[in-house]
């Protein structure tokens, strides 16, 4: 059947059971936009105030969603302006789906209006980039993207259609094709070749190498679990769990693998690394066998790689092979999917007990009740959030201290439930992330928790938050500083507090106000407890900006590159 | 230790960028690169030499395989493959001269590929040290200009990568 090119690219987006795009028109996509409009009853597009914001909402729509984000934007500028939103879900291996425009073949390469090399700049934050440049690629190339993006590790892809392939007189041969036949049957769905099959299915684990990780397993008396981002991808909490509780060991979770083991489950120890838990960096340096499950071995979990874990054999589990000993080196490793792996293993392992090594680490667990005190603490605020917002609330963070408190007091419990930039650290993910959440998941809360540096970096979608009715609270931790960075001149640049005093507006209850939404400002726990009640309570989204100490820190903390115990700060103050 | 880095991609626009900027990216040395086509005109053959380690070799290795465009990564152990290189160098020459020159060419294997009043062009093709020899050899001669390819190569015996 002949179709418009521009009618194939929403056919194959419903071919891949995609309702929701996020995006911002503009010159060289607007074939695309006008093509939408036909579309409006079978594709939501969700507008926002800036393309960051959309390349973030569309990441955050899939990580608590699971599926693929597609994000819409033009050339030049408007591409220019994804890359950040790109990278973040690239480091955190995140499926998303970039469609862009580009300048017409006959201005290509002649530094046309808007024009910039996209795909070029793409290349090293997308597990692949397309330039289109022929109307007949659109669906190959359409139906590969999906399957690169969520398959194997995911990540996003971006692809790139020169306008004249979108034009309204390029017709193409097309013939709609369900995802999950063109996958399995790839040859006669004349999808292009991916060359081998191996690149979108998941690799089957090695028998050999199960069956050595039980011996190592049973020789073990102080086995440490480590959770990563990979069991949140791979949505593998239900085998983890069950490993881990067959295992009896203390799971450490990284700040990727948040949710996907409960926070509150007795062999949890907290996060791992730099503002890891005594608990979790102790077992870390005392177990003899660590298996880490999902997780690259960060500058920010090891970080010293020659003493990381250094009494213990190290075994890593991961569906990406470039992975296993990139950062640390490994006595042994597994790959596949976190999720056929674990339950290979959990066929075949028994039930152990390890009571003595669990004496030794989980009491080293921190006490969880805020102390009480005049002025608002961090602690404080999030222990409200746990007592009254709604246990299966998604919560999307910015980066910084807000960022490592909130992982640190809040339970997550599913895999989705915390959306956080790990990997790329991007201030202004999450306002964004929190949008492409509640669109994408309409029957619960989302909260954004966020500081007033990363709250003022793209707090302009409280328009996209207002105009849409989305119930986001957005609790903003404002100390008034850029608290990380300046924590950490407090304690290594000896108080030389360079460019990270925000003291200036705007004024964040009256930003609220102006954008249409509820505002309020909380200095002390009882405000803070009526305002996250009223703000819960109301239909429309809401900002608590919470005023809090400048030297508030995050504890405990261990210098970049020094060994794990080496605390320069612990729970009480200098270690 | 120079390792060789044999890698068929698609042959399509953009592919030797992303293998480059990947390499860039990594920061892993590239000592030299060769790119043609193969018998399927859809398919390139990249023969990579790197200057590093067998840990870094081995990340390269597990990088390109990540690779959607790039089809297979064979690093080929020393001894078990044929490798070439193509110099074409320039030197200054005149009638004393030119037998001297002549006589070297001989010896290495050169071809006189072309010849001028001042001058005279040679090309050879061999193992990079073997060209690195005839170079040194005709360095008394004054070097005017040198281009070389950069390896290529195949395994011995009836294998493919």
């Amino acid at each position: 059947m002949k179709i418009r090119a521009t009618q194939a690219i929403m056919e194959c987006l419903l071919e891949q059971e995609v309702d929701t795009v996020f995006g911002y028109p503009g010159g060289t996509i607007l074939n695309v936009y006008d093509e939408l409009y036909r579309y409006q009853g079978k594709i939501r597009h969700v507008l926002t105030a800036h393309e960051q914001g959309a390349s973030h909402a569309a990441d955050g729509y899939a990580r608590s969603t699971g599926k693929v984000g597609v994000c819409f934007a033009t050339s030049g500028p408007g591409a220019t302006n994804l890359t950040t939103g790109i990278a973040t879900a690239y480091l955190d291996s995140s499926p998303v789906v970039f469609i862009t425009c580009n300048v017409g073949e006959n201005l290509l390469g002649r530094d046309a209006f808007q024009e910039v090399d996209s795909t070029g700049i793409a290349m090293p934050i997308t597990k692949a980039a397309f330039l289109v440049r022929d109307a007949r690629q659109i669906p190959d190339v359409m139906r590969q993207a999906f399957a690169v993006a969520a398959t194997g590790r995911p990540g996003p892809v971006l692809i790139d259609f020169l306008k004249n392939v979108t034009a309204p007189s390029q017709e193409i041969d097309y013939t709609f094709i369900p995802w999950r036949e063109n996958r399995e049957n790839r040859e006669s769905s004349g999808m292009q070749a991916l060359n081998e099959s191996r690149r979108t299915q998941k690799p089957e684990p090695d028998r050999q190498d199960i069956r050595i990780l039980l011996e190592m397993i049973a020789k073990a008396k102080r086995p440490l679990l480590i959770c990563g981002g990979g069991v949140v991808r791979g949505r593998a909490h239900r085998e983890f769990r069950a490993f881990a509780e067959k295992l009896d060991a203390p799971v450490a979770i990284t700040l990727m693998g948040g949710g996907a083991f409960p926070g509150g489950h007795p062999l949890t120890t907290g996060m791992i690394g730099m503002h890891g838990s005594r608990a979790s960096n102790v077992a870390c340096d005392e177990c003899d066998l660590l298996i880490a499950v999902g997780s690259r071995f960060s500058d920010r979990v090891a970080l010293d790689p020659a003493t990381f874990a250094a009494q213990s054999k190290i075994v890593q589990i991961d569906i990406d092979r470039a992975e296993i000993d990139k950062n640390v080196v490994t006595d042994h490793h597994i790959i596949g999917s976190a999720r056929r792996v674990l339950s290979l293993l959990n066929e075949e392992m028994p039930q152990y007990h390890h009571e003595e090594w669990k004496t030794r680490i989980l009491p080293l667990r921190a006490p969880s009740a805020a102390p009480e005190s005049e002025h608002l603490t961090p602690q404080q605020i999030l222990e409200i959030i746990r007592q009254r917002a709604p246990k299966d609330a998604i919560v999307a963070t910015d980066v910084g201290q807000h960022q490592m408190w909130a992982i640190k007091y809040l339970h997550f419990d599913y895999p989705g439930q915390l959306l956080t930039s790990g990997g790329f650290g991007t201030m202004g993910f999450g306002l964004g992330a929190a949008i492409g959440a509640q669109m994408g998941n309409p029957d619960k809360r989302v909260l954004h928790i966020t500081g007033d540096g990363c709250f003022r970096m793209n707090c302009h979608e409280l328009c996209t938050v207002e105009h849409y009715g989305l119930p986001i609270v957005s609790v903003v931790f404002n100390n008034g500083t850029l608290g990380m960075v300046r924590q950490w001149q407090n304690l290594i640049y000896d108080k030389r507090f360079s460019e990270t005093t925000l003291d200036r507006g705007p004024d964040f209850v009256k930003l609220a106000e102006a954008y249409g939404l509820r505002g309020f400002r909380v200095t002390n726990r009882a405000e803070m407890e009526d305002a996250l009640e009223q703000a819960l309570a109301g239909g429309n989204g809401a900002v608590i900006d919470c005023v809090l100490d400048a030297d508030e820190m995050v504890r405990p903390m261990v210098a970049a590159g020094s060994p794990i115990t080496d605390f320069l700060l612990n729970e009480e103050g200098r270690a | 230790m120079k390792q060789t880095i044999s890698v068929l991609v698609e042959n399509q626009a953009g592919v030797l960028n992303r293998i480059t900027s990947l390499f860039s990216r990594r920061a892993f040395n590239i000592h030299s690169l060769a790119v043609g086509v193969t018998d399927d005109p859809a398919i390139s053959r990249i023969t990579i030499i790197v200057e590093s380690g067998n840990s870094v070799v081995e990340q390269v290795e597990k990088q390109l395989n990540k690779l959607v465009e790039v089809i297979k990564v064979r690093t080929l152990d020393e001894g078990t493959f044929i490798g070439r290189e193509l110099m074409i160098l320039k030197v200054s020459a005149n009638a004393k001269t030119r037998p001297d020159i002549m006589t070297l060419c001989d010896i290495c294997g050169a071809k006189v590929s072309d010849v001028s009043t001042t001058s005279m062009t040679m090309e050879v093709s061999d193992t990079p040290d073997r060209l690195d020899t005839f170079q040194e050899m005709m360095r008394k001669f004054n070097i005017l200009e040198v281009v070389r390819t950069g390896v290529i190569a195949l395994q011995k015996g009836a294998g493919k990568i």
